[in-house]
Order: C-alpha cells, then structure tokens, then sequence
C-alpha cells in the first residue's frame, strides 16, 4: 500500500548508516518481510529501482527481500499454526484467543557495502 | 578492488519513525498539548466529525487542526470557517503522515497556542496504522456504509485505536449493518477500543463522544 513511502524511509536511514560509517556505495539491501505485512514485495522492487536511481548512494544497488512466514498462537490450546492458511480462528480447538507470534516484520536485516 | 563489508542493521524499518513519534509525545506531554490523530476511509465524515466536535469543544479548549491531503485545501477550508487555526499539511503524493511531517505541522500550529491538537489523517485504513505520528491518541471513524466487516479486513488499524465513531448511525435503517456484530470484531481485535456509534449530521451520540475526549485531553494536561 504504502511501498514508495517505506522505500524512502529504508533510503533516508541507510543514507545515515552509510554517513556514520564512511560508505560510498551500497551494493546490497536485506530486508525482511513478514508474510502478513502490509507491504508487496513486487511493488517495494518497482518502487526501489526508481528511487535508486535518484540517490547517487543506491546507484548500483540491489535490494534482496527474505520472507518471513506468518505464525499464529493459540492461548487456549498451545497450538501454534500457519496464519494465512486460517486466520484468526485456531484450526484445532476453534478459539478466538489467538495472537500473531510472527509474520508482520518489516526490518533492514543488513547491507553490502563499499 | 575496494573492500567489501557487510553492515548488520537488525532494525525494523519503523524504527526511525517510531523514535521520532516518541519524541514528539514527550514534547507535547511537557508542553500540556493533546494530539488526536484520526483516520478513516474517504467519505466516512471525518470533517464533519470534526466540525461537529469542535462546536462543543471550543468554548473550553484551544483547537488546531492539521488537514493532511495528498493535495487541495477544501477541508482546511471549511474547519477554518469554525473560527479555530487549521493548516493544510500536502503529503505530496504520499498515502500517509509520518512523525517528521506532524511535528512540523505542529510547529506551523504553535505548541504554545493549542491544548488540542487534530491531526486530520489522510483518509486510508492502511497506511496511516503503520506510522506512528506522535499522537496522544489514535482515533478512527467507520461509517454505516462502509459496512460492519472493515474491522475483519483492516485489524492493525482497530488495533491502534483508543476510540472508535460509528458514524452515519442516521442512515442505519437503509443498510444491512450489524452494530452488535461490529462491536464484537472491532473487541476482538482490541479489547481496550471506546466505541461512540454517532451521526455527526444529526448531532446524536455526539455529547458522550466530546465528554471523553474532553476527559482525555484533561487527564494527559494534569
């Protein structure tokens, strides 16, 4: 929904990284992405690609993203299970009481650089 | 050849944003400033929401209102018409409003000149539940049209909020729109959400919604 707005947001605080530790170029961005984030991988790579090109730093870059499955707990019967396959409701005791353990992340894992 | 190095970050890409939003809440904490922010799907009336809220609160309180839209300044317009300050903050294309751009908005408000500060979000229910703005609390409008499913297909967004208005409750005998039902999705995602079911054209549940906000601004004051 939001791609272009987080691409620049990754971009300001690598330039800042990239600052603190007298990078010149950066060749590679890690991300990680939880399976239920709200972001779309194939839109993040269109929307950084066009930024890239703006800043002189990102030039040569490539962005790699790792997906994080999404895994959902269950409070009443301890189960865990896959979030995209049953949502919210727990597929072994049919609880509500359930909670996202992992799967909305959104984090800059690391960078190549020069 | 020049050297290659590899830099952890481990760092969400929130982070950032969320730091500065803590700042600006430490800031308007001490300065004695409320900041509501409130979000909602275009056309759910959030403006005349507002409009209707600032009418009761006006006497009492020191309102500005930061409108944030892509672009235009209509909605600026018509709570300029209310007699309180309202800016128009442009997001230049961008389908929300981060902590950065609301502490500038707040600056163009002057921190010592409000106690209730309004951040207009710009209307989405997906972008603005990802940025943290700063705010005192996070406030969202549904409205009867919109349907009583929206808590099942947008959750962070009622995960957020402190309140929630129902609005447009006037319309209600037109619309196959479960209020009971949507109380329960909107609980369930969020156990602590105040639901206010309002119609701000009518005027009706408007007083128990302004009470709690007047109690909320009071209390981050004290």
């Amino acid at each position: 929904m939001h791609e272009l707005g987080v691409t620049f947001h990754i971009m300001d605080h690598l330039e800042k990284v990239a600052k603190e530790n007298e990078v010149t170029q950066i060749r590679k961005v890690t991300l990680e992405l939880g399976e239920v984030s709200t972001v779309i991988e194939s839109y993040l790579q269109n929307c950084w690609t066009w930024a890239a090109k703006k800043r002189p730093l990102f030039h040569e870059s490539e962005l790699v993203v790792e997906t994080l499955p999404a895994i959902t707990y269950c409070e009443d019967c301890k189960e865990t299970y896959p979030t995209v396959k049953h949502g919210k409701i727990c597929p072994y005791c049919g609880s509500e009481h359930t909670y996202l353990l992992q799967g909305n992340e959104f984090n800059i894992k690391e960078i190549e650089v020069e | 050849m020049k050297e290659v190095r590899i830099l952890e970050i481990k760092e969400s890409v929130f982070a950032d944003n969320d730091r500065q939003a803590d700042q600006l809440r430490d800031m308007l904490k001490e300065k004695g400033v409320f900041l509501m922010n409130l979000m909602s799907s275009p056309g759910s009336g959030k403006t005349t929401t507002l409009t209707g809220t600032i009418a009761a609160l006006k006497d009492s309180l020191r309102i500005g209102v930061m409108e944030a839209d892509i672009d235009s300044d209509v909605d600026a317009k018509t709570i300029a018409q209310t007699g309180v300050k309202a800016i128009q903050l442009h997001t230049g294309g961008m389908c929300h409003l981060d902590a950065e751009m609301t502490r500038q908005g707040i600056e163009g408000l002057g921190v010592e000149e409000v106690d209730l500060a309004i951040l207009e979000n710009v209307g989405n229910l997906v972008c603005p539940a990802e940025f943290d703005t700063g705010a005192s609390k996070n406030v969202m409008i549904l409205s009867v049209p919109e349907g009583h499913d929206k808590p099942l297909k947008y959750p962070l967004m009622f995960e957020i909020c402190d309140a929630v208005l129902i609005n447009k409750i006037d319309v209600l005998p037109y619309f196959d729109f479960d209020m009971e039902l949507v109380e329960k999705y909107i609980h369930q995602r969020n156990p602590k959400a105040e639901i206010f079911p309002i119609s701000a054209k009518t005027g009706e549940g408007m007083e128990a919604w302004t009470t709690w906000l007047e109690k909320q601004v009071a209390d981050w004051k004290s």
